[in-house]
């Protein structure tokens, strides 16, 4: 057979290992099958630990809080509004104190409506929040002119 | 003719031979005497469970995971949502889920309709988030291995592999995957990876003051979810699909899809 006829079997030879080349490149070395099966567990396994060390925003830990803001802590624990975590309305804590030094409270009137927007629901525990009408019910004003959220009852109105 | 000898002999030899337990003549599996790690049953599969009695439509989830997980807050995407359902007295059937129930429910009104009370056959609410199945189509389509299953169970995206392509937003059958605004790749709910790994529970969970979403290790009979899905009566999302959802819901609607 003459040469030339085995020419673009050399060129794709050639790009073979070129492809093989730039494959050992720049696939990363822990790309494989991790896990039970070939079909799910295909994967870079460095991505895991990403994943893991994403950074915590919300501690959701109430006794963290306690440490510095006792008084707080106390006042809102003997309330119904003890199963709401702080950071529902004073926002993620992050590093707190150290960073941020100040945490920003939501105070508004959209926040406490949440739960507190009266909705005809039987089949939903919302039935059993005490609620009002927001449009008709001192629409104009934030909650906490009147109302303590640390001490929800009638008797904490301001 | 058979003398006595053979007799004797092949009759023990038969019995032996009988007696030889099936499991003796099992065919080893190269790969699991290859690769042990990789057959062995790891002790968390993470699982999760949602009761819809309790919620009450707060979204405060929404809010916590979309702070916690860097979803841009005021872009209608969400890896958790919770969806309003209004089933009438004249059968129809109103749904709702506005920003993914970012900022809760607190009107009465479902998409423009205003329905009074008196017409509410049911009305309530169900959270939703991934179902990190057993058999995840979003996985079996990723053409370049950038999404996986982790031994534990959870499904996650590799955001340095993801090209983008979007067929595992079109193949998951319960709409959770979305595109990134800000990293340009697919997007969906970890179960909080971040934070369950470190002992924590998922920004929802916690947030939620009623107790109507819980995670816990499906491995681990003691563990209060497991309880749930042994010993309640629970179901999942689409279970004709044959995905195997890990988030099992009580007091699911027949509506509810």
């Amino acid at each position: 057979m003459k040469n030339y006829a085995l020419r673009p079997l050399y060129v794709i030879i050639g790009l073979v290992i070129v492809v093989l080349i730039i494959r050992e490149v720049y696939v990363p070395k822990d790309f494989g099958v991790h896990g039970e099966s070939y079909m799910y567990g295909w994967h870079r396994k460095g991505n895991e630990e990403e994943w893991k060390a994403f950074k915590v925003k919300y501690k959701f830990d109430n006794e963290y809080c306690k440490d510095c803001h006792s008084d707080k802590y106390d006042s809102i624990m003997q309330s119904p509004h003890a199963i709401i975590k702080c950071e529902n309305c004073h926002g993620p804590a992050f590093d707190h104190p150290t960073d941020p030094t100040k945490l920003t409270i939501d105070r508004s009137r959209g926040l406490c409506i949440r739960c507190h927007s009266s909705l005809p629901y039987p089949q939903s525990s919302r039935a059993n929040i005490r609620g009002i009408d927001p449009d008709k019910h001192n629409s104009e004003i934030e909650c906490s002119v009147c109302h303590n959220p640390h001490k929800p009852s009638l008797e904490g109105m301001k | 003719m058979i003398t006595r000898r053979d007799l004797i002999k092949n009759t023990v030899a038969g019995i032996a031979g009988l007696s030889l337990p099936l499991v003796s003549v099992k065919i080893i599996n190269a790969a699991e005497t290859l690769f042990p790690d990789r057959f062995e049953k790891p002790s968390v599969l993470w699982g999760f469970v949602v009761d819809t009695y309790k919620c009450v439509g707060c979204g405060l989830c929404v809010k916590a995971c979309k702070n916690e997980n860097e979803i841009p807050y005021n872009i209608p995407l969400s890896r958790t949502w919770v969806e309003r359902y209004l089933i009438l007295k004249d059968g129809r059937v109103l749904i709702d889920s506005p920003d993914a129930g970012r900022d809760g429910y607190t009107n009465q009104k479902v998409r423009d309709t205003v329905v009074s009370p008196e017409n509410i056959a049911k009305a309530f609410f169900v959270p939703k988030l991934c179902n990190q199945c057993e058999n995840p189509p979003c996985v079996q389509v990723c053409p370049v291995g950038a999404t996986y299953k982790t031994t534990d169970g959870v499904i996650l995206i590799d955001r340095k592999w993801c090209i983008g392509c979007g067929y595992c937003i079109q193949s998951c059958p319960y709409g959770v995957r979305f595109f990134h605004p800000v990293y340009k790749v697919a997007e969906k709910c970890t179960f909080c990876y971040h934070r369950i790994t470190k002992g924590m529970k998922t920004a929802c969970v916690e947030a939620c003051p009623f107790g109507a979403r819980q995670i816990g290790n499906l491995r681990d009979r003691n563990d209060p979810v497991a309880k749930i899905v042994l010993s309640e009566r629970v179901a999942v999302l689409k279970d004709a699909f044959g995905t195997k959802p890990q988030v099992y819901y009580i007091g699911l609607d027949e509506n509810v899809r």
